[in-house]
């Protein structure tokens, strides 16, 4: 529908965009100058769309009620560890399942992706007990070894796979002739080449394990080893009240990596996600 | 394959008959290369996906007293259990509520956002960004601003007061609870679907449009006849992606409504969430594991088998 328009359409969608753009944008931005104000400010009305003085001791609270430093390095290194080994076990199967050709592949194939049609919530009773009895439970383990090997890296081994299908062949081809083994074809040649769908997978890794929620709070139970999303929810006063400045200065600062990971690499984000899209 | 697989190793090239030839062809090599690429993912499937469901099965035919250190084969026990459960239906129709009205609101949204933004504007990708950004805010922090907001005295109340609407209080209320946590939910999401429609869009050749707009088809027209046959993979898609996602749902409930008032936003996820780990009923849990594993199934078959119905291939 790229025809041009009029003057006058074009108010008119300027305007649609601006309202619907309201409930995306006022929530983040609530969350932001909130956390900059006193908690009798938070509710004034009409609301201050601005902090009158701000100030940041609602940002020192966080870390004085809980061990928030210490669940923020946990949120960033699960999520770091679980993102860097999703790659590596999507990268490696997906290349297999698209580009060698071995016995019993299309069987194989079905098996894992099994794990598209399971949600991680249909086995999260057994995965429990399973880590109860290996005496993992309150450990990071569960939180670090399901997301890498188990189904939320079965979607990544399936985008993975969707992209080298796509590589032409000849570069391989000639590879081999050169004498490349099957790894090193597939480091040297294919991998670098698959960066756009590689760096979907990465983002999206990281989301969902920035993100979790169901698993922290059955697999943890200690304060320090909790997770942000977790730690976020604990911010209440002595009658089970939330304390709102203190969290919404909790939750800025958790959307803070996010952010910055999406600004860097936003394009290939918007890229690698459409790519995704239109292989489906 | 095989022409390379001819000039690669001295051994592969030509017949070499007798004893001299290695075990180690390079098609051999190929394929334990095969089996060792996939290996992680395989085993990975196996341990953490495979055993899991068949033991979700097993335990959903016992009675499993974690306190007590019990365990009994009941048998069918907990699915007669099930029937019989007076919150079932409740759990059911929340759950069912929350998949329609999220995959009803989330694209047609994202179609309307993806549509409007497909236009010949200036600054498409500032509002662009702006949709998309509550993907990148963390689902938690997102929702406890929105319960915040939603709030008696919260801020779109506050909002709607400038109006003289008075509104209600969104998330106690039986009625509302449910509409707010799917309004929440589509604003944080809906920015991925917008992101796939649109490419779907961009895909979708200018000439057809140039040649209806010769025939006299009005936009409308044109959208459905179109736009949503050429797009309909990508619909498929975002819908199998947003419905099974759908059942997941369980930290906006958690963070925003713990299941009520009631059980009106009670989903499977956050039902079966209370009966295993709060009120330690594995066997239980177990089964409410099942059934939501037989809705995901029997609605990808169904999606599955629609396609053929709806779904458009340009070919």
């Amino acid at each position: 529908m790229n025809r041009d328009l009029s003057r006058r359409t074009k108010l008119v969608l300027y305007g649609v965009l601006l309202v619907l753009a309201i409930p995306f944008v006022f929530p983040t931005w609530w969350m932001v100058t909130s956390s900059l104000k006193p908690v009798a400010d938070i509710f004034a009305f009409p609301p201050q769309l601005l902090p009158t003085n701000p100030r940041f001791d609602a940002y020192q609270r966080v870390f004085e009620l809980q061990p928030f430093g210490q669940q923020y390095l946990n949120s960033l290194y699960i999520a770091l560890v679980v993102t860097v080994g999703t790659m590596a076990v999507a990268a490696l199967a997906g290349y297999a399942f698209a580009r060698i050709r071995f016995r019993g592949q299309n069987v194989l194939f079905l098996v894992v992706l099994a794990g598209l049609l399971i949600p991680s919530e249909v086995t999260i009773v057994p995965l429990f007990q399973m880590f109860f009895k290996l005496g993992l439970v309150d450990t990071h383990w569960p939180l670090i070894l399901v997301p890498i090997f188990g189904a939320p890296s079965v979607l990544a081994t399936f985008i993975m796979r969707q992209f080298f299908i796509s590589l032409p062949g000849e570069l391989e081809e000639a590879a081999r002739v050169d004498g490349l083994g099957r790894f090193a074809t597939f480091w040297r040649i294919a991998l670098p080449l698959s960066r756009p769908a590689l760096g979907a997978v990465a983002i999206f890794t990281f989301l969902h394990s920035w993100n979790l929620y169901l698993e922290p709070i059955v697999f943890l139970s200690s304060p320090e080893k909790f997770t942000l999303p977790q730690a976020l929810t604990q911010f209440v006063d002595a009658y089970g009240g939330p304390m709102w400045d203190v969290q919404m200065a909790a939750a800025s600062m958790t959307a803070l990596p996010v952010l910055v990971v999406f600004v860097i690499a936003q394009k290939q984000f918007v890229e690698g996600l459409a790519h995704t899209g239109l292989k489906g | 394959m095989t022409q390379t697989d001819t000039r690669v190793g001295p051994a592969a090239a030509g017949p070499a008959p007798g004893p001299a030839r290695p075990f180690w062809t390079s098609r051999r090599r190929d394929q334990l290369a095969g089996y060792l690429f996939i290996a992680p993912q395989l085993l990975g499937s196996i341990v953490f996906v495979i055993l899991p469901l068949i033991l979700v099965l097993w335990y959903s035919l016992h009675e499993w007293n974690v306190l007590a250190g019990t365990f009994d084969f009941v048998g069918t026990d907990n699915y007669k259990a099930l029937a019989d459960d007076p919150n079932l239906g409740a759990v059911l129709r929340a759950t069912g509520l929350f998949s329609v009205g999220l995959v009803v609101f989330n694209l047609g949204l994202a179609l309307l956002l993806a549509v409007l933004l497909n236009q010949r504007l200036r600054g498409t990708i500032v509002f662009r960004t702006l949709f998309f950004s509550p993907v990148v805010v963390s689902l938690v922090a997102w929702t406890i601003v929105w319960g915040f907001l939603l709030q008696d005295n919260g801020g779109v109340n506050g909002l709607l007061d400038t109006v003289g609407v008075d509104g209600p209080n969104w998330l106690r209320g039986e009625g509302t609870a449910m509409v707010s946590v799917i309004v929440v939910q589509v604003f944080k999401n809906v920015g991925l679907n917008m992101v796939l429609f649109l490419a779907a869009l961009q895909g979708v050749p200018a000439e057809l449009y140039e040649a209806a707009e010769v025939d006299g088809a009005s936009r409308m027209r044109q959208f459905w006849r179109i736009t949503v046959p050429l797009i309909s993979p990508t619909i498929l898609l975002t819908s199998i992606i947003t419905v099974v996602g759908s059942l997941q749902v369980f930290a906006q409930i958690a963070v925003l409504t713990q299941g009520g008032p009631g059980t009106s936003t009670t989903v499977l996820v956050y039902y079966l969430y209370q009966q295993a780990f709060q009120f330690h009923h594995f066997g239980y849990g177990a089964t409410l594991s099942i059934v939501l594993f037989a809705i995901v199934l029997a609605l990808t078959v169904l999606q599955w088998q629609m396609r053929k119905r709806w779904v458009f291939h340009e070919s």
